[in-house]
């Protein structure tokens, strides 16, 4: 294979998640309140030319619904994974400053990454209060363990590399070789890292919703429809759960590819 | 004046190193250091430069302490120059970490100005090794710890590193100890040679 491969592939998916994102915000503002409308002659509609991706039981368009969930755990992804990077490199920064903060540290991740995910994500959800932020912070506090110790490992490795020491050696400061050695080497797994964090973010997200933890009913989020549509299968009304599962789907594979080929081509 | 007294060190407590090693390397002094493998020739270089701390014994240099920050004045320069620099940064940016070295110099040293804008990768391991050298040189150092440098050069970039190497260290008075296993390249280049072994240090 040659080395342009995946740096292409990376770009090609990176296009084509730019491209779901600016859909996805350019949605959100061409939308309104479309999400929200109510057509009581149009309940619980089949897919069909007049309505796209069918309606729910109050007549509300699926396909504004669905738009309007995937922008929203997009959003609560975004933050979620960003949060959770900061957490974990701060952590692993930490646990390079000396051998006792390194094992306090190694026990949190150990502790941590033994404890189920979603019974922790319900407990501190539940415990804030529900609704978005608390589901950001959920997120964002259960699952930076398995990057913290990517970042830990490389940050030990590299503090022993002959050049940081030669670095220091020659009079550079502290700093100087934190932003000029350590951290233009750790941009690249910081942003991998954070790219696979955004898919488990957002199931987990409409995890939570879907169990009633998350986000609130009122709001389109993807887990809520989910939930509702939950009611309505046995009554044969497929289109309710399909189509804003399958726009999960796809915005979670796209971005578990985009992280793939960036993870190869850096 | 680099002075090195009663230097103990052990990576195990059950197998010291070394223990109670003593030398004195003087400015503008060439000293050879050979010994076995695994004898601990690299350690004792890293103890010199500041690197390494002993468990005993202490380091100076003109009777005081080895500065904790600034340009070392004593200078490691490992076997492995792909090791010794930052795969990300350019071999310009490389070579002016400490100091700007002149065009002279860099001609001194066979340091190309068509190599300052590649990445330390495309150099071969011998221009890479005098991209080191030179980065090393910077005006405060007084001492050169030279582990090794030229094992993986040809001969004729051999002769043409400790040439030039020589020419700046006998302007600038500088001590340099030559860690080697090369018997021949010690003789030639070091007045005094020493031999490390069984952890104590010997005249060879």
């Amino acid at each position: 294979m040659s080395m342009a491969q995946p740096r292409l592939r990376a770009l090609f998916s990176l296009g084509l998640t730019a491209l779901l994102i600016t859909g996805l915000i350019a949605s959100q503002w061409l939308l309104g309140d479309s999400p929200q409308q109510m057509q009581f002659n149009a309940r619980l509609a089949p897919p069909s030319v007049d309505h796209w991706l069918g309606t729910d039981t109050l007549g509300r368009e699926l396909w504004a619904r669905t738009l309007a969930g995937l922008a929203l755990s997009f959003w609560v992804g975004c933050l979620a994974a960003l949060l959770s990077t900061l957490i974990a490199l701060s952590l692993a920064a930490i646990a390079t400053l000396s051998a006792r903060l390194d094992a306090l540290v190694s026990l949190l991740i150990d502790t941590l990454l033994s404890v189920p995910h979603l019974i922790l994500l319900m407990l501190i959800a539940f415990a804030l209060g529900g609704g978005t932020q608390a589901v950001i912070i959920a997120v964002a506090v259960t699952h930076w363990p398995s990057l913290a110790r990517v970042l830990r490992a490389e940050l030990w490795q590299l503090r022993q590399a002959p050049y940081v020491r030669i670095s220091r050696a020659l009079g550079k400061s502290r700093w100087f070789v934190i932003h000029g050695h350590l951290l233009p080497h750790l941009v690249p797994h910081c942003l991998v890292g954070a790219l696979l964090l955004f898919p488990h973010a957002i199931l987990h997200e409409a995890a939570l919703t879907f169990l009633g933890f998350g986000l609130s009913p009122s709001q389109p989020a993807i887990g809520v429809l989910l939930a509702d549509a939950m009611r309505y299968l046995s009554g044969g009304y497929w289109w309710l759960g399909v189509f804003p599962g399958l726009g999960l789907l796809l915005m979670v594979l796209g971005f578990e590819r985009l992280s793939t080929h960036l993870r190869r081509a850096l | 004046m680099l002075e090195a007294r009663q230097l103990s060190f052990h990576f195990s407590p059950d197998a010291p190193l070394f223990d109670s090693v003593s030398l004195t390397l003087n400015a503008g002094q060439w000293a050879g250091l050979s010994g076995d493998s695994g004898a601990g020739k690299s350690t004792l270089g890293k103890l010199l430069a500041g690197y390494l701390a002993p468990f005993e014994g202490e380091v100076s240099l003109d009777g005081k302490a080895l500065p904790k920050s600034g340009v070392q004045p004593v200078q490691w320069l490992p076997q492995s120059p792909e090791l010794a620099v930052n795969p990300r940064w350019r071999v310009g940016k490389i070579l002016r970490e400490a100091w700007t070295p002149s065009n002279a110099q860099c001609q001194t040293f066979g340091v190309q100005p068509s190599w300052l804008s590649r990445f330390p990768q495309s150099l071969s391991g011998g221009e890479l090794q005098r991209v080191c050298v030179l980065r090393a040189l910077a005006p405060e150092v007084r001492f050169l710890i030279a582990d090794e440098i030229s094992t993986m050069l040809d001969p004729i970039t051999q002769l043409e590193l400790w040439q030039a190497l020589k020419r700046e260290a006998e302007q600038r008075q500088l001590g340099v100890l030559v860690i080697s296993h090369d018997s021949s390249l010690l003789e030639r280049l070091c007045p005094q040679r020493l031999h490390l072994s069984g952890g104590q240090l010997n005249p060879w």
